[in-house]
């Protein structure tokens, strides 16, 4: 074995045009940013306040950023495809080879997935549930910081997968014995390994940090059932997160000891059985998608109470259901392989419960619903997301209804009925869910509006992009189209295929637009401030800071006795009260040890994926020792002084008092 | 990887960043110990899969050895009262510090620390016994699975061991502090946690294996 | 835990002492009866397969009691409640696999 292992010159794809062109531009775009950063100096800014904080706010912006990085990559994957299928009908070969276009599909799956949906997911946790609890962080602020590098350091192997060496060609869901040595001897199963495994151990930490933060650092007076829904709605998340991601570290493990050192659980022969492999890998990946969608609901009912200027119908019932979806959850798993083979009560018994979980979900739209009934719903964009999703998700709840049934899955598994339902409910739920939490919270994180009538825009091609790129492909489904075909010459689903192709441009022009709004609102912010902090007539704590909340969140931490907390206060005039004094605040201190942790562990990945062993100890090693470091470090904390505490109070109060009559606005 | 889990948990001081007192330790290593109990909870999940693994794959021996041809149950019985009485010895350590007897704190520790180490010490001899015998874990499924939990259960004890040697360092320099009686407080239902796993191994693999 | 929540008043040395030593004794009647049964063939295949079974879990309380000092109390519930959801999620999680496995498993056979 070589000194860099398996690693050669000839490991980075020369002869791919495509992927060539596309790590010049990734290259000059890095440039171009490092040197607006060194233009502005702004290097230590960046690295004081951003990399090494610990400040949940920051983390839930750079998580987000994260994820609208890891959309482009996802969708530059979505689009490959569908312009790929649309130009290789009637058995022409198209532009994408079999073995890149595998690796695009598996790419696409995974990156939405754990580096676009999770990130987003857990940004916008980060950055609004220690607000909805009146806290001032998170339980653990230096492991939130650690887990958000370790999300990105999975986020890091996937990218330098394509420059250096291959991706998995497997599907995201790496089946064996395809993704076994004997099938997949390149290093692309090995990045999908160490990717999914890394950022998985970030997302099991974020679990057992936010667990810890809901049930222990409530605001006085919060009862349980007082917490807001999205803070709700993400505690039965985390709870899924906590139970369902070891199951994925384990079985990735397993997996990791078959490829590594001969192990036979899943191979095809020495007695493995490759079923235990998909049996565990769903046993996570259902609870994983329920930890999508959970939040998005939180989301929903967020927008959906407070721009009816309504209470949330129905709020005991939503927090009942949510934990009735979290625990169904975990009893379905095995609607992902029907068509295994296992017995007829098996079948029956998974089917049946898959039926029941569309219950608890229809206790949520109609709570929706009447939570609407008789309110003024202010048509804003993080409502026009929520309305799009009601109707959107319902229809991709009653296509996973059909799927349910094992009869009719044995016709339609693995069909791209399956890819439309599917991404009807991850899109048109999840998805959409971030997108309406993102326009809803925007001018919290970070004090200006969004424009209005761009992000409307973005809406509708997203909206109806959506339904002419998925609805072709129900029918493809029904056609008898499989899914992950790199070419077909059928002239039945040639008409179908292209329709879905400019179903792609629509959501690409959606996301321009998106891309735009940012540009056009950052330009315009000194027009958009959100002076007051509560630009919607907001009913819950978050809207009670400032817009960006102060670093400590809250100079007095607010007693709480009522669900709509912040409305509570406004109604009986306890809203922006002016404290004689403030008590000294304790804070933790920003600490580069996260991200010095994490770059080890990468380093330890990428070691093990191209069997570089000597590189793997030293990362390992230095990880170790960093923590060791970390965990003898004293200074790790400071106080924020009262003189200081009532001069930035006092300055937020003077421009509330200022603005008060723009708080009802929108 | 369990090591990485564990050190971060015991290293992220929670900064309960309550003004009413400056003095809010109570409630920060409380936070520490429910955080790390969270912790716990993922990792018998993590245990449980790959119990699950065993369960289904234990009678695929592909021709080769099965449980009950390879396990020596007055081994495994040394192997049990070792780690049962490391519990023991444990919870008397902690006792100890929570009564900041820094002596007998550290006396138990080190009792605790060397019945690990037989644990450890016999695990690897029975491990290299059977790799020598030919029924290495590329043998079979059965075998995989066996060194696949056995060895995972194995890993975190040594792990536990190393986090001990650590904070008997610590214990040392610092005395018991609040940051060092809370950190022992983790490692404590560490280990204990540990000994509820072997039972099951004990049971599951063993016992059952070799009936 | 309950651990944090021990008083330090010096009396306490001893009761906590005695909890140990009494989930000590235990664990080792717990352990030795399926040891036993097991290497001395003592009952029959089926009866010792729930032997070894029951006192593995009486065994797993024990240790969860004595040792872990799981309990209702106020401070200690939510870390009992939390293990008790654990275990459902393992029961689930692990009873459906090797249902689903060995069904399958029987219809190749």
């Amino acid at each position: 074995m070589s000194f860099f292992g398996k690693l050669t010159l000839e490991s980075i794809p020369y002869h791919e045009p495509i992927i060539m062109v596309t790590l010049a531009v990734v290259g000059v775009i890095g440039l171009i940013i490092a040197a607006l950063i060194t233009k502005h100096q702004k290097w230590g800014v960046l690295w004081h306040d951003w990399l090494t904080s610990v400040d949940h706010k920051r983390l839930g912006i750079m998580y987000i950023l994260l994820a609208l990085v890891m959309l482009i990559r996802g969708f530059s994957d979505a689009i490959m495809m569908r312009t790929q299928q649309a130009l290789a009908t009637n058995g022409a070969a198209g532009y994408l080879p079999p073995e890149h276009y595998d690796q695009i599909f598996t790419a696409h799956g995974v990156i939405m997935i754990i580096f676009m949906a999770m990130p987003f997911m857990i940004g916008l946790m980060n950055l609004i549930l220690p607000l909805q609890i009146g806290a001032r962080d998170v339980a653990f602020p230096f492991l939130n910081n650690l887990s958000f590098w370790l999300t990105t350091s999975g986020a890091v192997l996937i990218n330098i997968s394509l420059g250096l060496g291959e991706f998995a060609k497997t599907g995201w869901v790496a089946y064996p014995p395809l993704s076994e040595l004997a099938y997949s001897p390149g290093v692309g199963v090995d990045y999908y390994i160490w990717a999914l495994q890394i950022s998985g151990i970030g997302t099991t930490l974020t679990g057992v940090n936010f667990i810890a933060t809901v049930l222990k650092m409530r605001a006085p007076g919060m009862k349980l059932m007082q917490m807001p829904i999205f803070t709700w709605t993400c505690t039965w998340a985390n709870i899924l997160i906590v139970a369902s991601f070891p199951i994925l570290t384990a079985v990735l493990g397993l997996l990791t000891l078959d490829r590594y050192l001969d192990f036979h659980f899943f191979t095809n022969d020495g007695g493995g059985n490759a079923m235990m492999y998909i049996n565990l890998f769903w046993a996570w990946g259902h609870p994983e998608v329920y930890i999508l969608i959970l939040p998005a609901f939180g989301i929903f009912s967020e927008v959906i109470s407070t721009f009816t200027s309504k209470r949330l119908f129905g709020y005991s019932s939503m927090v009942w259901a949510s934990g009735a979806i979290s625990i169904l959850g975990f009893i379905v798993w095995l609607h992902h392989f029907f068509t295994m083979g296992s017995s007829a009560n098996v079948n029956a018994f998974f089917g049946v419960m898959t039926m029941v979980i569309a219950v608890p979900t229809g206790v949520k739209l109609f709570n929706w619903l009447f939570t609407i009934y008789r309110g003024r719903l202010r048509i804003t964009v993080p409502v026009l997301w929520t309305l799009g999703f009601m109707v959107t998700f319902t229809i991709g709840g009653m296509t996973g209804v059909l799927l349910a049934v094992p009869g009719a899955d044995y016709v339609l598994h693995n069909s791209l009925f399956l890819i439309a339902h599917f991404h009807n409910t991850i899109l048109g739920g999840a998805v959409f869910g971030y997108m309406a939490g993102f326009a809803f919270w925007f001018p919290k994180a970070m004090g200006f509006h969004l424009n209005e009538r761009l992000g409307k825009a973005s809406f509708w091609c997203w909206q109806v992009g959506f339904y002419v790129a998925f609805m072709p492909l129900y029918v493809l489904g029904f056609l008898g189209m499989t899914r992950r075909i790199n070419h077909t010459d059928n002239p039945a689903w040639n008409f179908w295929i292209y329709f879905a192709a400019v179903g792609a441009f629509i959501i690409l022009a959606g996301i321009i637009l998106q891309f735009v709004q940012l540009y056009v609102s950052f330009r315009d912010r000194e027009q958009n401030l959100d002076t007051t902090g509560d630009p919607w007539n907001g009913h819950t704590l978050e809207w009670s800071t400032s817009s960006p909340p102060q670093f400590y969140n809250f100079a007095k931490l607010p007693h709480v006795s009522d669900i709509d907390a912040f409305t509570d206060m406004k109604e009986k005039g306890q809203a922006y009260q002016r404290e004689q004094t403030y008590q000294p605040i304790h804070m933790p201190k920003n600490t580069a040890s996260g991200i010095l942790i994490a770059a080890c562990i990468t380093a330890v990945g990428f070691a093990a994926i191209w069997h570089i062993w000597w590189l793997a100890i030293v990362g390992f090693a230095g990880a170790f020792v960093l923590f060791l470091v970390r965990a003898y470090d004293n200074d790790v904390d400071y106080y924020v002084q009262p003189d200081d505490v009532t001069r930035i109070e006092n300055a937020h109060l003077d421009n509330v008092t200022a603005n008060l009559t723009n708080v009802v606005r929108g | 990887m369990s090591i990485a889990i564990q050190a971060d948990l015991h290293v992220a001081h929670p900064h309960e960043h309550n003004d009413q007192h400056h003095d809010k330790h109570h409630d920060t290593s409380a936070n520490t110990l429910f955080g790390f109990w969270i912790y716990l909870m993922t990792d018998c999940i993590l245990f449980a899969s790959v119990f699950a693994t065993y369960a289904v794959l234990y009678m695929n021996t592909d021709g080769g050895v099965s449980g009950k041809d390879i396990f020596e149950l007055d081994f495994v019985l040394i192997e049990t009262a070792a780690l049962l009485v490391s519990s023991i010895t444990y919870g008397v350590a902690m006792i100890c510090a929570k009564h900041q007897k820094q002596a007998a704190t550290l006396g138990w520790l080190l009792v605790t620390f060397a019945l690990g180490c037989v644990f450890i010490a016999m695990e690897v001899y029975e491990f290299h016994h059977l790799i020598e015998h030919g029924n290495g874990p590329d043998r079979s499924a059965f075998l995989s699975a066996f060194f696949a939990l056995v060895g995972m259960h194995g890993l975190h004890v040594t792990a536990g061991l190393i986090w001990m040697l650590i904070m008997m360092v610590e214990v040392l320099k610092t005395g018991l502090t609040n940051r060092s009686v809370t950190r022992l407080s983790c490692l404590s239902l560490f280990w204990h946690f540990l000994d509820i796993v072997w039972v099951g191994v004990f049971t599951v693999v063993y016992l059952l294996g070799a009936l | 835990m309950s651990h944090a929540h021990s008083s330090h008043e010096a009396g306490d040395f001893a009761a906590s002492i005695k909890s140990y030593v009494v989930g000590f004794v235990l664990s080792v009647v717990l352990t030795a009866i399926p040891f036993l049964s097991v290497m001395t063939h003592q009952f029959d295949h089926a009866t010792t397969i729930w032997v070894v079974v029951i006192t593995a879990i009486v065994q797993i309380v024990v240790h969860l009691k004595y040792f872990l000092h799981l309990d209702f109390s106020k401070e200690g519930r939510i870390n009992t409640f939390s293990f008790l959801f654990t275990a459902l999620i393992i029961v689930m999680v692990v009873g459906l696999s090797v249902w689903i496995i060995y069904a399958a498993n029987e219809l190749m056979m």
